[in-house]
């Protein structure tokens, strides 16, 4: 079955509602007043992993895409990447307003005392000019220069990973685990870069290639 | 649960203060009546195994925490480097019979029943301030004996400089152990002077009842004015050495948990700051509490350390 505008449209909806559960699961835990001895920190973590969870999901889809021979995953990529975003903004909201109180000396005091916090602020920083550019308006206004931009995406992926490194107290199994996820899917992309590199000598069309022996063969 | 609560509850069903205090007072009543077995709610049936030891003077006048708080976040990396699994994996944790192994420059070693340890010094409850290294604290209600108490009995000899403190170590059911995480079994160590000060106890027990597996039991270290890592859980070994023990953090990372880890709001971890501590059961909105130094018992302790230079031996 071939699947119409509005299939997609519905389907947008249910990964969009997905997406949403993890804040609303930490939101009513919060109500009910579920989130354990550290509440701030419950819902500071929770933020935090599922922040990296999309970036993970959002850089997956180009692989899957690859694998799969089919474009259906990159129509979830704005999605994914503003969740990341979305999460990473709730993450930052905690850090500034619960965990700091709104307090300047509070974060004067701590945030040069933490390496890792300015990792986290760097990777903020990237995210939000690509969350900003995000839409379709944007996206024709940069033209070219929109891709680029957008690979600022794997900067984040990695100052991401430098943040989690630097946090943990000595169990890096976490860390480690998105880093090994990050590397896999990384490691598609470069494997298909240089696949390009090397393909058109092989598709270009025989004339093309001759034309070029020639002039080879001319400057010689 | 959201929903079913607000069903539940209509607001005219919403407890009166005056009724709420008159029917808590009945609760406590019933409590010391040992009728605890009327009350559904109740988790005990019988009041705690310690419900009647006097409080200590040394004891500090704050609200203390949640029980429930303190038996649901701890960190034990011999069961897992979570707080929550941690608990649940500590359960599997047999403590009785339990023996202690007294070793290394002492006149009297050997191998303690803790029964008899038990017996020969009498507990106490002592509320102290626990601050963990990971900037949050909390007031735990500990039952327990001084330190120093036993140590004098079992004779240290003039050599003894230091006492060195080991957990036990059993990776089949220490499932942490089998990780690499730390050098197993931890060990922790004090200073004689800090072993002996009064402050410093053996712990066997917290809010009137025994100690929960995951909290240490059923033996563990207090040592209320240094990082909690310091205060050793699950004790089977006191050894009393010339030298300075090598510590499991200080062994792990050595530039950022040092042999003393007293509780210092001037000396930052290197990856963090120590002036402020998330204290449990506090609010949402409750401003973290400024740390202060030797955690509040500096009167006390700071003597200890006049002549040392605390930015270097934090
Ligand atoms: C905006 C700036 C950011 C700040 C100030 C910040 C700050 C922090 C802090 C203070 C912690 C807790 C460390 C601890 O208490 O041990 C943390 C944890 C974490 N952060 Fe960030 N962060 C930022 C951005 C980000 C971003 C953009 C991501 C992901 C894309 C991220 C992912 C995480 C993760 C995964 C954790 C660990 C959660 C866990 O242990 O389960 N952070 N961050």
């Amino acid at each position: 079955m071939r699947l119409n505008k509005q299939h997609w449209s519905v389907i947008k909806l249910l990964v969009f509602t997905l997406g949403l559960l993890p804040f609303f699961e930490l939101l009513f835990d919060g109500i009910n007043d579920q989130l354990g001895a550290n509440p701030i920190e419950t819902l500071h973590f929770g933020f935090g992993d599922w922040a990296l969870r999309f970036l993970c999901i959002g850089l997956a889809l180009t692989p899957i895409k690859i694998i799969a021979g089919q474009s259906w995953p990159v129509r979830f990529r704005r999605m994914m990447g503003l969740f990341a975003f979305f999460y990473a903004s709730l993450h930052l909201l905690v850090y500034v307003v619960l965990d700091l109180s709104l307090s300047w000396t509070a974060l004067i005091d701590e945030v040069p005392k933490s390496p890792y916090i300015l990792a986290g602020l760097v990777t903020y920083l990237l995210l939000l000019p690509l969350a900003l550019t995000s839409t379709q308006s944007m996206q024709k206004r940069f033209g070219r220069y929109w891709l680029v931009l957008h690979r600022l995406v794997y900067v984040a992926a990695v100052t991401a990973l430098v943040h989690y490194f630097w946090l943990v107290k000595k169990d890096y199994t976490q860390p480690l685990i998105y880093a090994a996820v990050m590397t896999m899917l990384l490691a598609v992309r470069i494997y298909k870069f240089y696949q390009k590199q090397m393909r058109p000598v092989k598709t270009r069309s025989p004339g093309l290639r001759q034309k070029k022996t020639t002039n080879n063969e001319i400057s010689r | 649960m959201l929903i079913k609560s607000q069903t539940e509850i209509a607001g005219h069903e919403i407890t009166d203060r005056k009724v709420f205090e008159s029917r808590r007072q009945f609760i406590k009543a019933a409590t010391a009546l040992s009728a605890s077995a009327l009350l559904p709610n109740q988790v005990q049936a019988e009041p705690g195994k310690y419900a009647n030891v006097a409080a200590s003077p040394y004891s500090i006048a704050v609200a203390t925490t949640d029980r429930e708080d303190v038996i649901s976040y701890t960190n034990y990396y011999e069961f897992s480097t979570n707080k929550q699994d941690s608990t649940l994996l500590a359960k599997g944790l047999t403590t009785s019979p339990w023996s202690v192994e007294v070793l290394g420059e002492t006149e009297k070693p050997g191998v303690y029943h803790l029964e008899d340890i038990l017996k020969d010094n009498p507990v106490e409850e002592r509320i102290y301030r626990f601050r963990c290294v990971e900037a949050w604290s909390m007031v735990v209600p500990w039952i327990g004996f001084p330190l120093g108490e036993m140590l004098k009995k079992l004779k240290p000899t003039s050599k003894a400089k230091f006492v060195q403190f080991t957990t036990l170590y059993n990776p089949d059911i220490m499932v942490g152990q089998r990780s690499h995480v730390l050098e197993w079994p931890y060990v922790e160590g004090l200073r004689m002077d800090e072993a002996m000060h009064p402050l410093t106890i053996l712990a066997t027990g917290m809010y009137g009842d025994t100690l929960p597996n995951q909290n240490g039991a059923p033996l563990r270290l207090i040592v209320p004015w240094k990082y909690g890592f310091k205060s050793i859980k699950a004790i089977v070994k006191i050894e009393f050495t010339e030298t300075m023990p090598a510590t499991a953090w200080n062994k792990s990372a050595p530039g950022e948990y040092g042999f003393y880890a007293n509780v210092n709001p001037e000396v930052s971890h290197p990856r963090w700051s120590q002036s402020r501590e998330r204290v449990l059961g506090s609010s949402l909105f409750t401003p973290k509490r400024a740390t202060e130094k030797f955690n509040g018992y500096g009167e006390q302790v700071a003597g200890l350390y006049s002549a040392m230079d605390l930015t270097k031996f934090f």
